[in-house]
């Protein structure tokens, strides 16, 4: 089973800011780590190699220290990690995001199961799964929380989380999932895994080596900007209320009123 | 501020930041319930065979990742950082495995050392017995040669892992006119016929580990079970615990080190008096008398362990030295740290009641502290007898 886990490298949210002067993320000192979604796809990916054979080949699109996350995912067990690298990728929207990771996997051959977390915890759209597959021409499910693969090893059951409940899906490989936390439970490293992932040669794909066309990649192949981000104000206002129960009860309604809450 | 710098290679390191994140994320969230229960820690096992952290100091032919001694102790410091009963378990099974890898003919080393390493199967170690603990060439088990098996009687006690190991070695008389060069090392499998467990004991700490007896009922096993030659069952076990010794010391500074954080954490949230109590000098002298201790003890356990990895020869006073050391400061260091946390240190609320219970253990099992002194004795005497 040829298995592509798509990995990106977010900072980490306990040690990013947002500077709220200029509406950014402060990423300098916030360490860098594997989107905690794509852990669970990539702990999916490698159960599936252990019990049906093939290889798990991880996938990221991001600036050279993004070679750090594929190198932690290849001790988790992932066999080969690839890099998709290049000064003109920088700036993707997901439409470019997506145009890119579809041209590497292309050029992996043919591939059984693409599989994705459900969204980045820092881009946040979950956009990028149901986009790359739209490109590959292949089914998408989202949000898979249980997956098993039928004995024919084409077909498989999957739990689709929605607002209240779940949906059951039949589905037929190749096929691309987005998976939610639940599904699994990431494994540890092992040591040889990750003497092995210092050693291993992971190569990295440019523009010209993924034959994309240089108005499609990147900030330019991205119609979608940015105007400007805000971080969200909370107001906590608090009023102690005196006197007597029945007094306290009347203000407290009062209050509600006024609110438009009553 | 700057900290000792061990000079630790980069994969020394990733063995350190693995078994490290391994006891924050696998053995502290569930250590007290493990105490409590008295359960034996299955699963962390699993986690850390899958980490191939069993496989440290067998040979890569039998899938291990042959490094040795000091990358063991690496390993085990982190782990009892979480839970000593945990690492026991877990050191108990290199102290069942290193007779097989230093004395073990080729087969037996390509039957065990495989599984060894792989954590699939876990080992003991089997020495002590009801009427034989320092004086262990008093024990009473016997082997007596019949035919094509080898027939053992007599019972083992104390041992760690005992019911849930899969492979034993243990050591029996063979020739008991002959005193210690009478005793012989064998390698049990659970369910050999006549094998069998008695009671579990109940503790003062260490509960996570488990810790009962061997039973042999006429128990025989095939003649090639012998482990080493006939007559060779002392010094296999003297040199099995000259090797894990400096273990039992890195466990010590594991805990330790956990103490002292619970300690500090907690001196600096205390308000007594109006102020934190690590503004008392008091306290800060305590802490300070800690912190130091189990830094030099960290640096001798680790230069010992180096020192044997370097390919040393009798190295049972420097073996004794890790041990005695680290594990005295263990015991110290876990009393202090309960003494600062006052009346909540010796609530069950706050884990330092535990590592006292616990740190116990350190100076009394893999030979008492009163024996590690009696080897360092006996050795000066002899180095400068030849002075
Ligand atoms: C504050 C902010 C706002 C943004 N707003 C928008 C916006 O409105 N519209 C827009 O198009 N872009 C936007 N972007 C850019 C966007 O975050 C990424 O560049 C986009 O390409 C990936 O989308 P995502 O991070 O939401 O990923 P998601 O679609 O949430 O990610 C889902 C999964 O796709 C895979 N994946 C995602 N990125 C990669 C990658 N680089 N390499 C490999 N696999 C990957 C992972 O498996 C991931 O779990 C914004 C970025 C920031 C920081
Ligand atoms: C939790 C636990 C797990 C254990 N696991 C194992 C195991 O896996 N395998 C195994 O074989 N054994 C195991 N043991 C046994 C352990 O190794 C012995 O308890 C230890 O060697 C001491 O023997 P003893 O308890 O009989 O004490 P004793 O030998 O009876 O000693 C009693 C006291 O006398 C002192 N003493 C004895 N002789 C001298 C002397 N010559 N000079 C000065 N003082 C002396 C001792 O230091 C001690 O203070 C375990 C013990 C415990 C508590």
């Amino acid at each position: 089973m040829n298995i592509v886990v798509c990995i990106k490298q977010v900072p980490d949210a306990q040690s990013v800011h947002f500077d709220t002067e200029k509406g950014t993320l402060v990423r300098g000192e916030a360490e860098a780590i594997i989107n905690p979604f794509d852990l669970h796809a990539l702990e999916a990916g490698i159960q599936m190699r252990d019990s049906y054979g093939g290889e798990v080949v991880v996938l990221t699109m991001g600036p050279p220290q993004a070679e750090d996350a594929l190198r932690e995912a290849l001790g988790l067990g992932a066999d080969r990690g690839i890099l998709l690298s290049d000064r003109a990728f920088a700036g993707a929207d997901t439409l470019a995001t997506t145009y890119t990771l579809a041209k590497a996997i292309d050029r992996l051959g043919p591939v059984d199961l693409v599989l994705c977390g459900r969204q980045a915890i820092d881009g946040d759209t979950a956009q990028v799964g149901p986009g790359l597959a739209t490109r590959l021409g292949i089914p998408c499910v989202t949000s898979v929380s249980t997956l098993e693969v039928l004995d024919d090893r084409k077909t498989m059951h999957l739990r689709r989380v929605c607002e209240e409940g779940y949906d059951l899906i039949e589905v037929e490989m190749p096929a691309l999932l987005t998976v939610v936390a639940s599904l699994n439970t990431p494994r540890l490293p092992s040591l040889k895994g990750k003497i092995r992932a210092r050693k291993a040669e992971i190569p990295v794909w440019d523009a010209q080596e993924l034959g994309a066309e240089p108005g499609r990649v990147g900030l330019v192949g991205s119609p979608t900007q940015v105007v400007s981000t805000s971080v969200p104000k909370f107001e906590a206002r608090r009023e102690m209320l005196e006197g007597s129960p029945e007094g306290q009860v009347e203000a407290l309604v009062a209050r509600l009123k006024e609110a438009g809450i009553l | 501020m700057t900290q000792v710098n061990y000079f630790l290679t980069e994969e020394q390191q990733m063995i350190v930041d693995l078994a490290r994140q391994i006891a924050v994320e696998k053995i502290i969230p569930v250590r007290a319930e493990l105490d409590r229960e008295e359960k034996f820690p299955r699963e962390i096992m699993r986690d850390l065979a899958q980490a191939d952290l069993f496989g440290l100091y067998i040979p890569e032919e039998y899938g291990g990742l042959a490094r040795g001694c000091f990358e063991n102790c690496l390993a085990v410091e982190q782990l009892a950082y979480g839970c000593i009963a945990v690492t026991t378990t877990f050191a108990a099974s290199a102290l069942g495995g290193y007779p097989i890898l230093l004395f073990g003919s080729d087969e037996q080393k390509a039957r065990y050392l495989p599984d060894i390493a792989s954590g699939r199967r876990l080992v003991a170690f089997g020495l002590t017995e009801a009427n034989a603990g320092s004086d262990a060439a008093r024990i009473q088990t016997t082997a007596v040669e019949d035919g094509d098996y080898w027939v053992i009687n007599g019972t083992k006690q104390w041992i760690t892992s005992g019911g849930e190991a899969d492979i034993y070695t243990i050591i029996a008389m063979t020739d008991r006119k002959k005193g210690a060069r009478g005793a012989t090392a064998f390698i049990l499998e659970k369910g050999d016929p006549g094998f069998g467990f008695g009671k579990k004991e109940r503790k003062m700490g260490l509960m996570a580990s488990s810790t009962r007896e061997l039973l042999f009922n006429d128990c025989r096993i095939p003649k090639e079970r012998i482990l080493g030659r006939r007559g060779q069952g002392f010094i296999l076990a003297m040199k099995t615990l000259d090797l894990a010794r400096p273990g039992i010391g890195a466990i010590g500074v594991g805990l330790a080190q956990a103490a002292l954080d619970e300690a500090v954490k907690y001196a600096r949230q205390r308000i007594q008096f109006d102020q934190p109590i690590i503004s008392f000098q008091a306290i800060q002298h305590m802490l300070a008398d800690m912190a130091t201790r189990i830094e030099a003890s960290r640096a001798l356990v680790y230069s010992i362990a180096r020192t044997i990895d370097a390919g040393a020869r009798d190295v049972a006073k420097l073996s004794a030295m890790a041990k005695v050391f680290a594990t005295d400061t263990a015991m110290q260091v876990t009393t202090d740290a309960v003494q600062i946390l006052g009346g909540y240190g010796y609530m069950k609320d706050y884990p330092v009641e535990k590592m006292m219970r616990d740190a116990k253990v350190l100076q009394i099992y893999e030979g008492t502290n009163q024996i590690m002194r009696n080897i360092i004795g006996k050795a000066l005497n002899k180095e400068y007898a030849k002075k």
